[in-house]
């Protein structure tokens, strides 16, 4: 689905984040990216959303080349994304309004675009029927992610970009969205790559873990979303696993 | 605030003013019932006419103020380079009293109405463009590149973005600048005219001596500024919600 090809991004040129980086993601696949700050782990998902453009070398989606947001791609970020005048219902419709206000014209909003679900719908899903006439300051931040999360999914994406979307959240709070966004991927048949900085974050939901710094490299964790893994032997052993490949770069 | 906390200072203000009406006891200073009979009788009269004449110039120049200031606060908070471009111009600019182009304002428009209401605009048009350019840089990055995600291009975060965010700037700028609004008004009114609230305090007070009608001019030219403070702040409520939950 997704093919990165010899990229290579910089804010400066003296400092390049990456340099000749491929990477391959197939649909339906779970992904965690993993780092410590400044990895670029933010910038590559930015690349991902067509937020930002690489100095050379291509990313590709189903074939097309990105040069600009993607209307099937959804980004969810850790904070900040809602708009605070609006309620959680109205943030929850502002991509269909956006839809609306372009019409289909196949660059904004895909052409035939017809939402599978309703905002009413989503609402339901994600628990948010009796905040939807509240503003995001009266409500949680989990709530609150779970309205960036419903305002995601009603236009219908293929593909769910997360930047630390949890790591404001108390540890309960977050472990209740991190199963719900596997299930709902699972149930959308959603292509999810997720940021995290947070080792157990990483091997909890991406079934295959991308390790950024100095030499990307990728683990294999086809367990994560099983019932009970995060109690068993095999994830506490990635867990230490990608602590100590992460401690072993820093030093 | 509850509004019979504010019934309760105005009746408070009013009785202060009776009891130091009655220890001056000259006519320079009148009982409140003496002019609020003199108010009720001129505003079924001439004062109507000199408090719509205020009423229209304040109002126009606050429209204007707003359709200008608006807009170009919004671009230039949105758009680095011309931030780049205006901000220092604004910066230099934004600190002087207006009220002393007055007489240049004059000199190039005229004594009439567009002199006035100009004058009334160039002071809002400041806090305005100010407030306005302030908020929209102010936007948290992460709330624009959700919506650039969701497919957004510059013309939908405009509406969705923008557009909404100023709206609570304007009216803080309206909210905060209605009082010299109103002083200036006076000032203006007190050149070559016939009409306004500022002539008809000043044209009693000096020239009629006529205090009591002093004082009711001076009553409509403090509910004209009182209402226009009620009305952006009920509109404040009504528009922007949100600031006052909690």
């Amino acid at each position: 689905m997704i093919q990165v090809n010899s990229l290579s991004f910089g804010y400066s040129r003296s400092t390049p984040i990456f340099q000749n980086f491929n990477w391959e993601i197939q649909r339906g696949e779970t992904w965690a990216i993993l780092g410590s700050s400044g990895c670029g782990k933010t910038t590559l998902l930015y690349l991902l959303a067509g937020l930002r453009m690489p100095a050379s070398g291509t990313i590709t989606i189903d074939g097309e080349q990105i040069t600009r947001p993607r209307p099937r791609s959804g980004l969810i970020l850790q904070d900040y994304g809602l708009l605070p005048w609006a309620t959680v219902r109205e943030n929850t419709e502002l991509g269909l309004r956006v839809r609306d206000f372009y019409g289909q014209d196949g660059k904004h909003t895909p052409k035939n675009f017809q939402p599978e679900n309703s905002v009413e719908h989503w609402l339901e899903r994600l628990g948010l029927k009796e905040v939807a006439g509240k503003f995001p300051s009266q409500i949680s931040g989990g709530q609150r992610q779970r309205t960036a999360i419903a305002r995601t999914l009603a236009v219908a994406p293929d593909l769910l970009l997360m930047d630390e979307p949890f790591s404001s959240l108390d540890a309960i709070t977050r472990e209740d969205l991190q199963n719900l966004t596997l299930s709902l991927c699972e149930e959308q048949n959603l292509t999810l790559i997720i940021v995290t900085h947070a080792i157990e974050e990483a091997a909890a939901l991406g079934k295959k873990i991308l390790v950024l710094d100095s030499t990307p490299r990728v683990f294999e964790n086809p367990r994560a979303g099983e019932i009970n893994y995060r109690s068993s032997q095999a994830y506490h052993d990635l867990c230490d696993l990608l602590w100590k490949e992460l401690r072993h770069e820093a030093a | 605030m509850k509004r019979r906390d504010i019934l309760f200072s105005a009746i408070g203000l009013i009785i202060l003013w009776q009891l130091t009406s009655m220890l001056v006891n000259r006519p320079i200073l009148p009982a409140p019932w003496e002019v609020f009979v003199v108010f009720f009788q001129e505003m079924q009269n001439e004062l109507l006419i000199h408090f719509g004449v205020s009423l229209w110039r304040v109002t126009a120049g606050m429209a204007l103020s707003v359709i200008i200031a608006a807009p170009a606060g919004l671009a230039i908070g949105g758009s680095r380079t011309l931030n780049r471009i205006f901000s220092p111009i604004i910066y230099l600019l934004y600190p002087i009293p207006k009220v002393v182009f007055v007489p240049i304002v004059f000199l190039f428009l005229g004594i009439g109405d567009t002199a006035k209401i100009f004058i009334i605009f160039l002071i809002l048009f400041f806090q305005i463009i100010v407030l306005v350019r302030d908020q929209a840089a102010g936007l948290p990055v992460q709330l624009l590149q959700s919506l650039r995600s969701l497919g957004a291009g510059r013309r939908a975060i405009f509406r969705f973005v923008y557009l909404p965010a100023s709206l609570p700037a304007i009216l803080t700028a309206l909210r905060q600048s209605i009082g010299t609004a109103v002083a200036v008004l006076y000032i203006t009114e007190l050149f070559a005219t016939k009409y306004g609230l500022g002539y008809y305090i000043y044209y009693n007070g000096s020239t009629l001596f006529n205090y009591p009608a002093m004082y009711a001019g001076v009553i409509a030219m403090s509910l004209l500024g009182l209402g226009m403070y009620f009305v952006v702040d009920w509109a404040e409520r009504k528009l922007c919600k949100w600031k006052f939950v909690s």
